[in-house]
């Protein structure tokens, strides 16, 4: 573990189910990565890629093992603990955009701060500007999603994820619903935030092309990690 | 509650026009149902109470019974009283106690009377009837005569009467015709009819006959007490009250009207039971309405919830939203309804001039404001429990990651 890990987890199992049904997903995950790491998360179908990035972002407890971010002990937080340092420290985008069908594209990037301040401030609303100017998409601010193509609303999303200026992003499979242009933009976007910015990502794909642009490769297969 | 649940509830409720007026107008239609409900059932009984106490005293004072008592309760010797028939039944010295009355507040009118059985003789027939002699000028102060006259007039000479249609219609009796009036003391004259009168009491309307003063006193051979003295309060719904007044003031019996007409009283009470039912099922359709339409709403926007949980909002927010939108539309709902009940209501005349046939609604008795805030807190009430499954919504299951 090197000395500026931002997380570190040992022994990191997941299992679903109980009994007969029992299946145990991750079987011991070793791993950690460095403030300011971009890293691509690959893995075939089933290995556990989104599960991993679920109990990484603290919507879902692991079964066992080690947990720990910024000297938290995640593993022992209580749920409101949790919630509150997944919205300091923690930004996601998935593979459907999930913007709010009733906020503009603007609104959409300051959701997660103004939900943790109970109200939109003046801040927010320049920080968001900057953000989707720096997604390109400053002249798209008071668009809502529908109005909006799928590359554009990952767009949005990806600006949404950097709101809180979280440490880590976990992006599972960001691109996987894009065609290749919209795709490597969203890439081009991503790498160019983690340089700026100095933001860790971690990215789950199946794809070779997205992968080829990270620095840091890890490897799943059946739940356990055979490269990183 | 932050300010940002308050900009997202209201989001979601503009930026789905249709189904937010299609809930505010079902909420609506139920304030309206309670408010009609209200000013109906109030105006009922506004319009019985009305009808009930217009032509009857609304305060009775006679003179005391004398009941049988026990005068010395201590055993070895028994004293008893016995009741008293060997006087009538008058007010002996009553000019005295006029002043005392029409001092007390909330009197409108008194009335001094001569009252006495009598039978009015026409040819081979006879009906008993009540005689009421009343001072010059006090003839409508009880029982509106001078409204409900029909025919003649309401003058009262020493030798003339005025009798009600019933009587005049069962005695073949018309202006100017004279009869004969035997009174229980044993006197007798004859008097000229110089007036007939409907009441729409079926009572007076055949037994009634009022007759001056003074020539009650000798028909009833009362050459200086009264009978009783009659007495009309406002609000009638004090008597009670005024009644146990009088009584101290004066040592004389009181008898308000409430106490011989507690059967309308329980009718009334039954009638207000009956709109506090259909009321409390007018709020609960709108709480199972508004519950309904939550968990649904709930249902659809399941990832949304879930992405916002996922994003750092905590289950506190997630409540409030929703709490809020049902309880905006419960409002908005409310105060809609409550302007269309007003509206729809507007141009029905007053209960007291409400013909047969017609609904005697008083938009007074509307319950506006009551109505719009139990219909706000029942909305809040059935948007809770939605509010709450949409708090335990899992995000790692609603976005599907
Ligand atoms: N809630 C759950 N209950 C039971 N099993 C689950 C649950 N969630 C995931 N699994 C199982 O865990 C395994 C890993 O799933 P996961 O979604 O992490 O795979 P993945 O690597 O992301 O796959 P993909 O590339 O298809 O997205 C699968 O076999 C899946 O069936
Ligand atoms: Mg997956």
């Amino acid at each position: 573990m090197s000395a500026e890990a931002i997380f570190s987890v040992s022994g990191l199992t997941k299992r679903f189910g109980e009994g007969e049904a029992e299946v145990l997903v991750l079987k011991g995950i070793d791993l950690s990565m460095a403030a300011g790491e971009m890293a691509a998360l690959l893995g075939p179908s089933g290995s556990g890629k989104s599960t991993l990035l679920t109990i990484l972002g603290t919507l879902m407890r692991a079964s066992g093992g080690t947990h720990d971010m910024l000297g938290v002990d995640l593993m022992q937080a209580s749920e409101g603990q949790r919630t509150k340092f997944r919205s300091k420290h923690l930004g996601f985008v998935f593979q459907f955009h999930h913007l709010l069908p009733d906020l503009s594209a603007l609104e959409n990037v300051m959701m997660p701060a103004a939900c943790a301040a109970g109200r939109e401030t003046r801040a927010m609303r320049e920080r968001a500007t900057e953000l989707l100017d720096a997604v390109g998409l400053a002249d798209r601010r008071d668009y809502r999603p529908s109005a909006m193509s799928g590359g554009q609303r990952q767009r949005v999303a990806v600006a949404r994820a950097l709101i809180n200026n979280p440490v880590l992003v976990l992006a599972d499979e960001p691109t996987g619903n894009l065609d290749r242009q919209s795709a490597d933009h969203v890439m081009d976007l991503i790498r160019s935030i983690n340089q700026t910015m100095a933001t860790s990502f971690l990215i789950s794909t199946h794809d070779e092309h997205i992968a080829g642009q990270c620095p840091r490769r890890i490897e799943l297969l059946d739940g356990r990690i055979v490269r990183s | 509650m932050s300010p940002y649940a308050v900009k997202l509830a209201i989001r979601h409720l503009l930026s789905h026009p249709g189904q937010t007026a299609l809930l505010m107008a079902g909420v609506a239609l139920g304030v309206s149902v309670f408010i009609f409900m209200s000013a109906l059932i109030g105006g009922l009984a506004t319009l019985l109470t009305l009808r009930t106490v217009g032509s009857i005293p609304h305060i009775v004072l006679e003179m005391p019974d004398r009941d049988p008592a026990i005068l010395s309760p201590d055993g070895l010797a028994q004293v008893v009283l016995q009741k008293d028939l060997s006087r009538r039944d008058q007010i002996a010295i009553w000019q005295p106690v006029i002043p005392i009355i029409e001092k007390t507040p909330n009197i409108i009118a008194v009335s001094p009377q001569i009252r006495g059985s009598a039978f009015v003789e026409r040819g081979q027939t006879v009906a008993p009837v009540g005689v009421i002699g009343v001072m010059p000028g006090k003839l409508s102060e009880i029982a509106d005569i001078d409204a409900a006259m029909v025919d003649g007039s309401s003058n009262l000479p020493a030798d003339g009467i005025l009798i009600g249609s019933r009587l005049a219609r069962d005695l073949g009796l018309r202006i100017g015709q004279v009869v004969r009036l035997s009174s229980d003391r044993g006197r007798a004259r004859s008097f000229r009819i110089g007036g007939i009168f409907t009441l729409g009491i079926a009572s007076a309307d055949r037994q009634a006959v009022y007759m001056n003063f003074t020539t009650a006193r000798a028909l009833f051979d009362l050459p200086t007490g009264i009978s009783r003295i009659e007495i009309k309060v406002a609000p009638a719904t004090d008597a009670a009250d005024i009644a146990e007044r009088l009584r101290r003031s004066t040592g004389l019996k009181a008898t308000a009207w409430t106490e011989d007409n507690s059967q309308l009283f329980e009718g009334l009470d039954a009638q207000a039971r009956t709109g506090i039912i259909i009321k409390a099922f007018s709020l609960v359709t709108i709480i199972v309405g508004i519950s309904s339409a939550m968990l649904l709403s709930i249902v659809r926007r399941q990832s949304e919830i879930g992405i916002m949980r996922a994003m750092g909002a905590s289950k506190g927010l997630v409540i409030s939203i929703f709490v809020l939108e049902g309880t905006l539309i419960g409002l908005v709902g409310a105060i809609v309804g409550a302007v269309i009940a007003w509206l729809a209501l507007l141009p029905l005349p007053p209960v007291t001039e409400v013909r047969s046939g017609g609904l005697p609604i008083d938009r007074a008795q509307g319950d506006f404001l009551l109505a719009i805030t139990l219909t706000t807190l029942a909305a809040m009430l059935a948007s809770i429990l939605p509010a709450r499954n949409a708090a335990r919504i899992d995000p790692v299951e609603a976005i599907g990651a």
